[in-house]
């Protein structure tokens, strides 16, 4: 390929990206503007709630507990090198609280609940029924995508925190349970370690701001996907591609925020 | 599925999530800790605060009775000022000494309160005089070199 | 039928549309009135489609202007366009009834969102439309037992759920074995009839069509190049007609997508 045409393409493909970028912006306030609409029915919003939150609880329930299996076995042999396998709890506690039970419970909630969003929305989209409702003079933004929207941005800080506390529970199984360290330093070193403010509280503000990203990249590329069953396929790809992305990315930046140059 | 049966679900996630969100706040959180409660204001300056950090523990005898929630440096004195806050339910004696120790060799460094024997107690925005800089293990090494070689 | 401007549901003059830089439409002009039922045919991508979502509202013209119901579409909020919409039904090509509802809920689904009647009225009025298409029997199946026939009819009694002035059809006849197809022409001109509402449909089955409606619109190339009755038209000497009634392969409407001729494009790559 020659090299203005290369440029051409790169181009173009900035364009397109700035152009969508501007779509979904335009799309969020739609959807919060006839997100009043869609409250007024709000058995459609708790329907949604059960799509992305309760069909999603199996594997956060699971992941999480695993993953604090795993926290307390690491946290344990590192630890206990330098004699204070006590904090193990502590660690367990701050590294789900902080960061792993929002990133974590963010990617699964992408790969289970975004992904099935995007496919739904996206297949009523090839099969016209957007274009159907909207000639019943109901609108799709109001019906279809402000119920799941929400729902997602509902669920994903109540998955996060359900994730955390699995994982804090793991990590009390392996140190406790099967390791043996003291059961009462599990728990009071933690508590004296975690502060509800600074560590609870922007935890959860970290997995509503993630839920918000993922509900909305979910809704967009489902609404904004080519009409056919290759493109339905590609949005579902983006959707998690994307989620991830700015899940990680969004991390850095709340992090940078919320716990610099203190404790 | 039909929607009674699917409320009772979506109420099921709810409570259980919100147990959790109780669970974190209460038995792994000290939600109870010095946020809720009342307390004042002292401030210490020190030589060398070490490493001491902002929200870190004040103990005295051990127990936690308050956090550092803020440090300066003072251009007048060049001396370091720590501003903490105490739990309204302790009241100290105005020559209590403040210390800035280490827990364990390497652990996390706190603020001590030692309390002395005066009559009048210290109240919020007062001074504590009477301070202990931090133990700087490079200069205590620095020191005892010192007093090998003039041996 | 009388000259009447009171008589004009629809009517459509000088419209012109374009998708970006490829123009669909070069001004059509075409009324239809109140009680009739007109179909507007032409080969594949000629932009019959977009001439039904011109009249939805769902498309702006960019010259041209589209009435209905005495309302300019191109100057209507987006409020009055639904209120518009309301007295509109639409029947898509492959149906598009919702996937996550029943046929009951689909047939309801206008009526809940529209009105505050009770849940027994909605239930009754929902059977009186599933009888009049013959699927008051499958109103508790799922969009995806229903063949593709069914299907279109259970679209249909949803498209008349609020018994609208203007129904239109986008390819009712595209993919259906034909006893299902005569049953949908059938209803077509009985529901037409029995609601006192307008159709247009768009289509390319000729034979069907002629046998219901009232009028026909030939579109090519985004022009009306013929139009008249039935019997006008299967009486037309119009060689754009006589193609498409005979169903022949090379006419006004070429086989060939233009193209240099084949000597010249084979030799020209053979010399390079």
């Amino acid at each position: 390929m020659s090299a203005p045409n290369l440029l051409r393409r790169i181009g173009a493909r900035v364009v397109n990206g700035v152009w969508r970028l501007g779509f979904a912006t335009r799309f969020l306030f739609l959807v919060l503007l006839y997100s009043g609409q869609s409250f007024r029915r709000l058995h459609l919003t708790i329907r949604e709630l059960w799509f992305s939150g309760v069909l999603s609880l199996l594997i956060i329930l699971v992941s999480g507990l695993f993953v604090g299996l795993v926290l307390g076995l690491q946290g344990y042999e590192i630890l206990q090198r330098f004699g204070s396998s006590e904090a193990t709890g502590t660690m367990v506690a701050l590294s789900l609280l902080r960061e792993l039970g929002p990133v974590l419970a963010g990617l699964l909630f992408a790969a289970r609940a975004g992904s099935a969003v995007t496919a739904e929305i996206g297949l009523m989209k090839t099969t016209e029924q957007l274009t159907a409702m909207d000639m019943m003079a109901v609108n799709p933004i109001a019906r279809v995508v402000a119920p799941r929207f929400w729902g997602g941005v509902i669920s994903m800080p109540l998955l996060a925190a359900l994730f955390s506390a699995m994982g804090i529970l793991g990590g009390w199984l392996i140190s406790v349970v099967f390791i043996g360290i003291d059961e009462g330093a599990y728990w009071s070193q933690m508590q004296a370690a975690v502060d509800f403010r600074y560590d609870v509280v922007n935890g959860v503000i970290k997995s509503v701001v993630f839920g918000v990203a993922v509900s909305l990249i979910a809704v967009f590329e489902g609404y904004d996907c080519a009409p056919t069953a290759e493109g339905v396929s590609r949005a579902i790809t983006r959707t998690v591609v994307s989620s991830a992305l700015a899940i990680l990315a969004l991390d850095f930046i709340l992090t940078s925020f919320m716990f610099r140059g203190q404790s | 599925m039909s929607r009674t049966v699917l409320d009772l679900w979506v109420g099921f996630f709810v409570v259980i999530s919100a147990a959790a969100l109780l669970f974190l706040s209460l038995k792994v959180g000290s939600f109870a800790g010095f946020n809720s409660a009342p307390s004042y204001v002292l401030q210490a300056p020190f030589d060398d605060i070490g490493g001491l950090k902002v929200r870190a523990p004040v103990k005295s005898a051990g127990v936690v009775v308050g956090r550092v929630s803020d440090i300066r440096f003072d251009p007048q004195t060049y001396r370091a000022v720590v501003h903490f806050s105490v739990d309204a339910r302790y009241e100290f004696p105005r020559d209590t000494i403040a210390t800035i120790m280490t827990s364990g060799l390497l652990g996390e460094q706190y603020l001590g309160l030692e309390p002395g024997a005066d009559v009048e107690v210290l109240k919020g925005g007062d001074t504590v005089q009477m301070t202990q800089s931090a133990v700087v293990l490079e200069k205590l090494i620095g020191q005892f070199m010192f007093n090998r070689a003039a041996e | 039928m009388t000259e009447h401007s009171d008589d004009l549901l629809v009517s459509l003059s000088g419209v012109r549309f374009a998708y970006g830089e490829r123009e669909v439409l070069r001004g059509i002009d075409l009324t239809v009135r109140r009680g009739q039922v007109v179909a507007i045919m032409g080969g594949s991508g000629c932009g019959k489609t977009t001439l039904l979502r011109l009249i939805g509202g769902q498309l702006r013209a960019s010259a041209g202007q589209v009435s209905v119901a005495g309302h300019e579409l191109g100057g209507l909020s987006r409020d009055a366009l639904y209120a518009l919409r309301r007295r509109m039904g639409m029947l898509f090509q492959f149906g598009a009834l919702f996937t996550d509802m029943s046929v009951f809920d689909n047939v309801a689904f206008p009526l809940r969102e529209h009105t505050d009647l009770p849940a027994e009225m909605i239930r009754d009025l929902v059977r009186m439309k599933l009888n009049a298409v013959g699927l008051r029997g499958a109103e508790a199946l799922g969009p995806g037992e229903l063949s593709g026939g069914m299907a279109r009819r259970v679209a249909l009694a949803r498209a008349i759920a609020l018994d609208p002035m203007l129904i239109m059809y986008d390819e009712p006849f595209a993919g259906l074995d034909p006893i299902s197809l005569g049953v949908i022409g059938q209803l077509i001109r009985k529901l037409n009839d029995a609601l006192g509402a307008s159709s247009i449909m768009v289509t390319h089955d000729i034979h069907e069509s002629l046998e219901i409606v009232d009028y026909v619109y030939f579109v090519s190339d985004g022009r009306i190049v013929a139009q008249g009755t039935p019997d006008e038209i299967r009486a037309s000497a119009d060689p754009f007609v006589h193609q498409f009634v005979h169903a022949e392969a090379d006419g006004p409407v070429p086989f060939h997508y233009p193209a240099v001729p084949i000597g010249e494009s084979l030799l020209g790559e053979g010399g390079r």
